[in-house]
């Protein structure tokens, strides 16, 4: 192509560096103020009142705060029903990938959509649903539940399953468009060469999506510590045994105990922030894994 | 090196229902069919008539109020703001970026209880903000619907950035200096030419955001008075249906939300189809 087009002199030459030096340039220097004062109001200023509060009285009373019964165990609680449910979901998210993203099938973009649905139904609308299958008194399966003798609303199990829920389509909707873009050819190559299913997804599947997984691991991760209103439907709430830790935040701040709910909530907005250095970190490796795999085939 | 049996195609040689196949469906089943099925044979147990009554008693109709029309206030906000937000990313080159690059995921990372606790003490009448909106304007902020809407901006503000960004980011030069060798000014070229590019991916943002602001509860419920006919959001009042052992109405009052959720989803995917007619250009 040799189409010349003559460029304005106002017109900036690199696109990828749009740089306006010339002249007072208002919307340059409006848009980003506008745009710092905007999330500085809505989400920096929230989230620095919460460490301020935290740590209002110093870093001593807020130690004090982990001496708390109820907090610790709900502590404990959180991380039990997340140490369940993100394997769950990882084993989900990656058959699920798997499967679906190398093939072309009728129905394909509804069943993607239907994992997307957690995303988009309200997390009290997940605890009800949970509620209306397994409550003893009221739920469809409640009946053989009890015969049973397992205990799942008002329970641990109700817990872990609506965090479940919630959670599961992180995974599979970070790995199946990374599947999607490699192709067949390495999975076909390993299986000439005598590999089991077992073997091609181990070696080969697996290691080309590592980062994806990651990502979807964290973002899994990130989620069912935090997840509330799914769990405050099915728990309960009951304090010191069904109560996760989120549900502590809201119950001890209503109650007036502001230091514990902002200690408990320091520890979350911690978690929550260690996994957002960790989701740029794992993006920047990312994105140069696709610029890796984008030259190969090329080159 | 022998690079011919590399090229030949031979078709996946599958046994029809593969472990990964057998893995999901059985998950999708249990996990998700299986509460689904559950809630609208309930739904469907109440009758239509008692689903119609129940659906649309005027305390319910007083919640969708305040949860669909709040939530369309900040999606509306957040369209406009995110649209700025995503453009400083893109477009501009200042101090700070990437702090606020990674600011923007906060809300996504951050539990709503968290959340919810952060907004309340900053906008309560004693907070950071709060308190100087309050002596001003004597506006109230938190406990009222002023702070349900401030609360619903934070838990949306991503959706919007973020599918607006890669847009932005892919859009042609070439049109813009076009545009501008037209003898557009640069304001004519944002609104004429730059705009109806971004607009699909604005109104998808914009959409699921709604959709996630709609179905919000832990920030809210932190934020809200909760009472009723005034800031309660529907959300909550399945939950006090749920305390007072009404089943019958959360069931019903839950469905309509679901049946949101659904159709939500289905205008969401149709946006993204929408979409993609620009981005087929732009590839």
């Amino acid at each position: 192509m040799t189409i010349v087009v003559p460029t304005l002199e106002t017109s900036r030459p690199a696109p990828a560096r749009p740089s306006r030096r010339q002249g007072l340039d208002l919307p340059a220097i409006l848009i980003p103020l506008i745009a710092c004062l905007y999330v500085g109001v809505v989400i920096l200023l929230p989230a620095l009142s919460v460490v301020a509060s935290a740590f209002a009285k110093g870093l001593g009373p807020f130690l004090e705060n982990f001496q708390s019964h109820e907090l610790l165990s709900a502590l404990r609680l959180t991380l039990f029903a997340t140490a369940v449910a993100v394997p769950c979901n990882v084993i989900f998210g990656l058959a699920a990938a798997t499967a679906i993203a190398r093939r072309q099938f009728r129905g394909k973009a509804l069943l993607l959509s239907v994992i997307d649905l957690p995303f988009s139904i309200s997390p009290v609308v997940v605890g009800l649903m949970l509620v209306l299958l397994y409550s003893p008194s009221h739920g469809l399966l409640g009946g053989a539940i009890e015969s049973l003798g397992w205990k799942i609303i008002f329970s641990w199990p109700g817990i872990v399953l609506a965090t479940i829920i919630v959670t599961f389509p992180f995974m599979a909707r970070e790995v199946i468009p990374l599947l999607e873009e490699e192709g067949w050819e390495q999975e076909e190559a390993a299986r000439t060469l005598g590999a089991t299913n077992w073997q091609v997804f181990w070696k080969v599947t697996l290691p080309s999506v590592r980062w994806a997984a990651l990502y979807g691991l964290i973002l899994t991760t990130a989620r069912a510590l935090g997840e509330f209103g799914a769990v405050a439907v099915v728990s309960g709430n009951i304090e010191g045994l069904t109560q996760t830790l989120p549900l502590f935040v809201e119950d001890a701040y209503k109650n007036y105990q502001t230091e514990l709910a902002f200690g408990a909530a320091m520890v979350l907005g911690g978690v929550a922030i260690v996994s957002l250095l960790l989701k740029i970190l794992v993006e920047q490796v990312l994105e140069q894994d696709r610029k890796a795999s984008r030259v190969e085939p090329e080159g | 090196m022998t690079p011919a049996p590399l090229r030949r195609w031979r078709p996946p040689a599958l046994s029809l229902p593969s472990w990964p196949w057998r893995i999901t469906w059985t998950y999708l089943g249990l996990i998700l069919f299986l509460p689904l099925g559950a809630m609208l044979l309930r739904a469907a147990a109440v009758g239509p008539a008692g689903f119609w009554e129940m659906a649309t008693t005027p305390e319910a109709i007083a919640t969708y109020k305040v949860s669909f029309g709040l939530a369309l206030v900040a999606s509306v906000i957040n369209g406009v703001f995110g649209l700025v937000v995503a453009w400083a990313l893109v477009r501009c080159r200042f101090p700070g970026q990437r702090l606020l690059d990674a600011l923007i995921d906060l809300p996504f990372a951050l539990p709503t209880a968290v959340a919810g606790l952060a907004l309340t003490a900053v906008y309560s009448t004693n907070g950071w903000l709060g308190q100087p909106l309050n002596e001003a304007f004597g506006l109230k902020v938190a406990f009222a619907a002023p702070g349900v809407t401030v609360a619903m901006v934070f838990i949306s503000l991503p959706f919007v950035v973020r599918t607006v960004e890669p847009v932005l980011r892919s859009l042609e030069k070439e049109q813009e200096e076009a545009s501008w060798c037209l003898g557009a000014t640069p304001l004519q070229t944002t609104v004429r030419v730059v705009l109806p590019q971004l607009l699909p991916a604005i109104l998808g943002g914009v959409a699921q955001g709604y959709s996630r602001a709609v179905g919000e509860y832990g920030s809210v419920v932190m934020i809200s008075s909760n009472v009723p006919f005034r800031d309660l959001i529907t959300p909550t009042l399945i939950i006090q249906k749920l305390e007072e052992y009404d089943f019958e109405a959360a069931t019903v009052i839950g469905s309509v939300m679901l049946i949101f959720s659904l159709f939500s989803l289905l205008v969401i995917n149709l946006l993204q189809v929408w979409g993609q007619r620009y981005q087929g250009d732009a590839a």
